[in-house]
């Protein structure tokens, strides 16, 4: 039998709080499973098992704070008994206890590329997609009567139409543009809640988070007995005319509520905090710079992407990702971990990537296994990474295992970084801006792009030469773009 | 294209890329990206955007056409 931990999601997070299950006793997972959802300081995350077998009992109910460690599951290994499965029955699939989630769009996920697992989208044109957002209609609820089932965007109108007359409120007049903040965006898709139907207590009126949950709660569980709820809220069960299939239960939505954006921004705060000065604390830094000329990589990247549609370009940063990730591999001295008064490098190179949010606060999930990937699965990976982490839709492995980190600030204009390292890695790596400067080559001045990257560096782990060698290593991989 | 239908595009993009972005804020002349602090990957989904919904190629040597709101009107509105 198997213990399902709390898992310790980066080096900063002491506790979790169990948002929802998505699995009951009985039921069958498999390793990689998103089984349930935890909220930690930084974002809520999606837990996967770390095993395959049965669910035997879920020890840590929702809504429960415990520190990482606490046996939150126990899971009997293995295979399931037969007995479980009717004769010639397919074996049970993975998250049966998953609602379907609405097909809404989020907001930031790119139409084709890099998407989310396997979610079949309606056609629709962007421009009614946009509609359908400004209305607060939930395209996944819609049946298209355009060109193949299409979604036109008198679907979108007439739904919109519908949810008005069903909301019987001034909050969705036509063409009104609700304010939301993206979180609660995000919330209302997970929840199904029309965003027309929610009257907004925010600044000027937007809807915040707490209004979408509240709408929610109102929906499932009828009006708060307790009168929480500000006079004039009314969203009565009709108000949501267009709730998916498959509801959620109405625990998941009820308590707890994942916290507050303001409350959200505090515990990141503090979560940045611990791990930081934990790392200046314990860690000897040392730094080494160099500056790299970009004029082969700009040009077969120019090349490249000459013949390739906007969707699938690279971005110069796929290729210092890629030239980080492969250099890593050559010196192992600064890839891996330190731990117990001891450096133990790493089998593979799983690149930690410092995402900033826009709200505030940093994630760094990691791009697996990125010394082995081609460019352009490179490419779609940091895409998707930063979309999922800007939307909250991390999974728990991708944030557990970094093996070293890169920053690339450059993309926000300032020419070099030197970041703190995230224990207990042993190295991070800044990428700077990439600029036009003054180069002499052969005796002669001229212009070319360079950008500069830096390495902080844990002296215990490795010394300057070792350092400098993998900046040298980096800056050498970049000369020779083809064989990334 | 209108140059005010080359604004409007230009701003549902903006909104769909970085919801919480202020546009209204920004001077015409002042660099879209910095403005805005979109980094590459979302410079290149604002382009992907005005491709889709202008229906034009877009290259990498046009970029530059994109770098402040009047430019990338201008842009959009001569094609």
């Amino acid at each position: 039998m198997a213990d399902f931990r709390m898992p310790a999601l980066g080096a900063d997070m002491d506790e979790g709080t169990i948002l929802e299950w998505l699995v009951k006793p009985g039921d069958q997972v498999h390793k990689g499973d998103v089984i349930a959802v935890i909220d930690t300081a930084k974002a809520a995350i999606d837990a996967e098992s770390f095993c395959t077998g049965n669910i035997e009992q879920l020890v840590i109910g929702v809504g429960q704070t415990v520190p990482v460690g606490t046996v939150l599951a126990t899971i009997t290994e293995g295979a399931p008994p037969r007995a479980q499965r009717a004769p010639g029955a397919p074996p049970v699939r993975k998250k049966p206890e998953r609602p379907p989630r609405p097909k809404a769009p989020r907001k930031r996920e790119p139409e084709g590329v890099a998407a989310g697992p396997g979610q079949p989208t309606p056609t629709i044109s962007p421009l009614t997609r946009q509609r359908a957002r400004d209305l607060g209609v939930d395209v996944a609820t819609l049946r298209g009567s355009g060109r193949g089932g299409s979604i036109t965007r008198a679907d979108v109108e007439r739904a919109a139409a519908q949810q008005r007359k069903a909301a019987a409120k001034p909050a969705g007049q036509p063409g009104r543009r609700i304010r939301v903040s993206p979180r609660a965006r995000r919330v209302a898709e997970e929840l199904s809640v029309a965003l027309a139907s929610v009257h907004g207590t925010g600044p000027g009126g937007s809807v915040t988070e707490s209004d979408v949950r509240r709408a929610a709660l109102t929906r499932e569980t009828g009006p708060p007995s307790g009168g929480t709820a500000p006079a004039g809220v009314a969203a009565p069960a009709e108000a949501a005319p267009q709730r998916v299939t498959g509801q959620r239960p109405p625990a998941a939505i009820a308590e707890p509520a994942a916290r507050s954006a303001a409350e959200r921004t505090r515990s990141m705060r503090q979560a940045i905090a611990r791990l930081m000065a934990r790392s200046k604390r314990e860690i000897p830094h040392y730094y080494v710079s160099t500056t790299i000329d970009m004029t082969s990589s700009l040009n077969w990247l120019r090349e490249r992407n000459r013949e390739l549609e906007v969707s699938e370009r690279l971005v110069p940063a796929a290729l210092l990702l890629k030239a980080v990730a492969v250099a890593a591999r050559q010196v192992p001295a600064v890839n891996g971990y330190w731990e117990d008064d001891q450096f133990s490098p790493a089998a593979a190179v799983h690149l930690g990537l410092a995402i900033s949010l826009r709200g505030g606060g940093l994630l760094t999930p990691a791009i697996q296994g990125a010394g082995t990937l081609g460019l352009a699965e490179l490419m779609s990976r940091m895409r998707d990474l930063v979309i999922r982490a800007r939307s909250g839709r991390l999974r728990s492995s991708e944030l557990t295992n970094a093996t070293i980190t890169v920053t690339n600030l450059g993309d926000q204009g300032v020419e070099s970084v030197y970041g703190v390292i995230y224990p207990p890695q042993v190295a991070l790596v800044g990428i700077g801006k990439i600029i036009e400067r003054p180069v002499a080559i052969g005796g002669l001045i001229g212009v070319r792009p360079v950008v500069v990257a830096t390495l902080s560096a844990d002296h215990r782990a490795s010394d300057g030469y070792t350092g400098a060698r993998y900046l040298t290593e980096i800056s050498d991989l970049l000369q020779r773009p083809e064989d990334l | 294209m209108t140059p005010d239908q080359a604004r409007h595009t230009i701003e549902e993009a903006v909104t769909q890329i970085a919801p919480d972005a202020d546009l209204y804020h920004l001077a015409p002349e002042s660099d879209l990206r910095d403005g805005l602090e979109l980094d590459s990957l979302d410079f290149l989904r604002l382009v992907e955007i005005l491709s889709e919904r202008t229906g034009r190629r877009i290259d990498e040597d046009d970029y530059p056409h994109l770098a402040t709101l009047n430019s990338a009107v201008k842009f959009l509105a001569a094609r």
